[in-house]
């Protein structure tokens, strides 16, 4: 017995000699990460998120939250949406990555490693709202084109990383800068090399903000890699298709940039309101900028059953792109009349800010609650669908959760 | 004696089954340290797995209530044209979740043909749409539907 036990540990020693110098920088490997050979197909183990999630999309990877799973101030991984538009990079090894900057404007490309960045420029945290573009395309009619985005693909995590914009000075920018458009290691879907899955950036006023980071840390650890490992763009209050994961390159344009899903139809909106279901002509669509104001009630969980002598607490949270939510307002008569929520300020700009409120109930029966917000310039959420576009883009529409008093 | 050269006997026998045991484990991590050596990825393992899949699986095109349970498309005509024709790049989940109308699947197959690298599907084109249009039409939703799904429950606080 204590032999077969001695050849049993000494076979599975030398298994893991073999096998630890197969993976050579298996050191490296963030935690959690399970190479790409033998990983498991369940998305849920795979991506460690909430087992509550929704898979919208398994090939190119699509999962979305549901309202009341984003209760936390500060999103975590197992929370947060996945919207990828190509395949998840392979063997990614940490110490040979670099970032390239080239394009029309900089005056000489210059490429930094990982470590450089980190090292050569001061790092800081910020907590940023990233909203799909798409969230809450699933309500349009005509229904429009893509992922049924219902209303879970928002996050709000803390993010960590240098400042693009300190970045940009090191290497040195021309005069005609226009935009920036970062490329990355994902992989298109038809399996073309020459294909990039998505290609956006911003102008370069948003490129220059403090807060737009290029991000190595999600929550204080490495970020997730669903979620853009080692390397990710971040540009808050912006769809989050401008804040490009796995990058590896970035382009300082003289023009507009105009990779992929920067053009025609994709993360574009009808420059002028058009009647749902118009047809409209790709150079009378304008590119997404700021996200418009929003709010989610993540406390209760829709379907909540309360005693009528009870109050009910609600909770969630609001935020308005660029700009800061001023006003959270909630209604039980389906809009008739509104109440004010506590509303608390942002931890820091680009920030999603935190509502509650304490509802009393004075008849029993079937009720909605409905939340709207108001951002500093006036503007509200609307309660029905706003502007019909042929993408299904921008739905802010009040959230809704439903509530009996028995 | 006999009992002493029986016992011994068996001793013997038992070193001899050991030794056995070794020599073949010794035997099997050897041709695995080799096989490593040539093959350090296992691919030609997994190659041969996943042809085993694509072309031995009989049940790969398994149907249930009506729905294709690999792709989790709606049995009907033109199921395996779809089949065969729109789930090699992307998931049928993309295919499931919209509704369009003629005009605007065929437009979807004309923007996947200039920008996506899908093939000229030739006389399919026509079944495909057909089987689009009828099993994935749009649904009049409204500028806002009533809240539904709701699973009641006892909020305890």
């Amino acid at each position: 017995m204590k032999r077969r036990n001695f050849i049993k540990k000494a076979t599975l020693s030398s298994l893991t000699v073999v096998i630890g110098s197969e993976i050579v920088f298996g050191n490296m490997l963030p935690k959690g990460y399970i190479p790409l050979a033998v990983q498991d197909p369940d998305p849920f183990k795979l991506f460690n998120k909430d087992a509550e999630m929704v898979v919208l999309n398994d090939r190119p990877w699509n999962m979305e939250a549901k309202a009341h799973l984003l209760n936390e101030k500060i999103t975590s991984n197992k929370f947060m949406f996945i919207r990828n538009n190509g395949k998840i990079p392979e063997n990614i090894t940490i110490a040979n990555w670099t970032i390239t900057f080239d394009g029309e404007s900089v005056k000489t490309p210059k490429t930094y490693t990982l470590q450089e960045l980190k090292t050569k420029f001061e790092q800081h945290t910020y907590q940023l709202t990233l909203e799909c573009g798409g969230n809450g395309r699933s309500e349009f009619d005509p229904p429009a084109k893509g992922n049924q985005w219902t209303i879970g693909a928002v996050s709000c995590a803390r993010w960590t990383g240098v400042r693009l914009k300190d970045v940009l000075e090191d290497i040195g920018i021309k005069n005609d800068a226009v935009y920036i458009g970062y490329h990355a290691a994902d992989t298109h879907l038809s399996g073309d090399p020459k294909k990039e899955p998505i290609s956006r950036g911003v102008p370069m006023a948003k490129a220059f903000q403090e807060e737009t980071l290029l991000a190595f840390k999600m929550n204080g650890k490495d970020i997730p890699l669903a979620h853009g490992y080692p390397l990710r763009l971040i540009a808050g209050g912006w769809p989050a298709s401008a804040s490009g994961k796995w990058i590896n390159g970035i382009s300082v344009r003289n023009k507009v940039h105009d990779g992929t899903k920067m053009t025609g139809t994709a993360y574009r909106v009808p420059c002028k309101p058009v009647a749902p279901g118009d047809k409209v002509k790709d150079e009378d669509m304008c590119i997404i900028e700021s996200m418009p104001v929003k709010s989610l009630i993540t406390y209760p969980k829709s379907g909540a059953m309360i005693d009528k002598k009870k109050k009910l607490l609600i909770n969630g949270h609001a935020w308005a792109g660029e700009l800061e939510v001023s006003k959270m307002e909630y209604s039980i008569d389906f809009g008739s009349s509104w109440q004010d929520c506590k509303l608390e300020r942002p931890i820091n700009r680009l920030a999603w800010q935190h509502f509650s409120a304490e509802i009393s109930f004075s008849k029993k029966g079937y009720y909605e609650i409905w939340a709207r917000a108001t951002d500093a310039q006036g503007k509200s959420q609307s309660m029905i669908l706003p502007g019909w576009n042929p993408k299904g883009y921008l739905n802010n529409a009040c959230h809704r959760i439903a509530i009996k008093v028995i | 004696m006999n009992q002493d050269q029986k016992t011994f006997r068996d001793q013997i026998k038992l070193l001899y089954r050991q030794l056995i045991l070794i020599f073949s484990l010794m035997g099997i991590v050897i041709c695995f340290l080799i096989y490593m050596l040539i093959d350090p990825n296992f691919s030609s393992f997994n190659n041969s797995q996943t042809n085993l899949i694509g072309i031995a699986d009989e049940n790969s095109d398994r149907i249930e209530n009506g729905i294709h349970i690999r792709t989790g498309l709606v049995e009907a005509e033109g199921l395996m044209e779809v089949v065969n024709n729109c789930t090699n790049c992307h998931s049928a989940k993309l295919v499931t979740q919209n509704r369009m109308d003629k005009a605007r699947w065929a437009s979807t197959i004309d923007w996947m043909q200039r920008t996506q690298n899908l093939w000229d599907l030739g006389p399919n084109e026509d079944i495909i749409i057909d089987y689009l249009v009828k099993n994935y039409p749009p649904q009049e939703k409204g500028r806002r539907q009533a809240l539904k799904n709701i699973e009641w429950y006892e909020l305890e606080e």
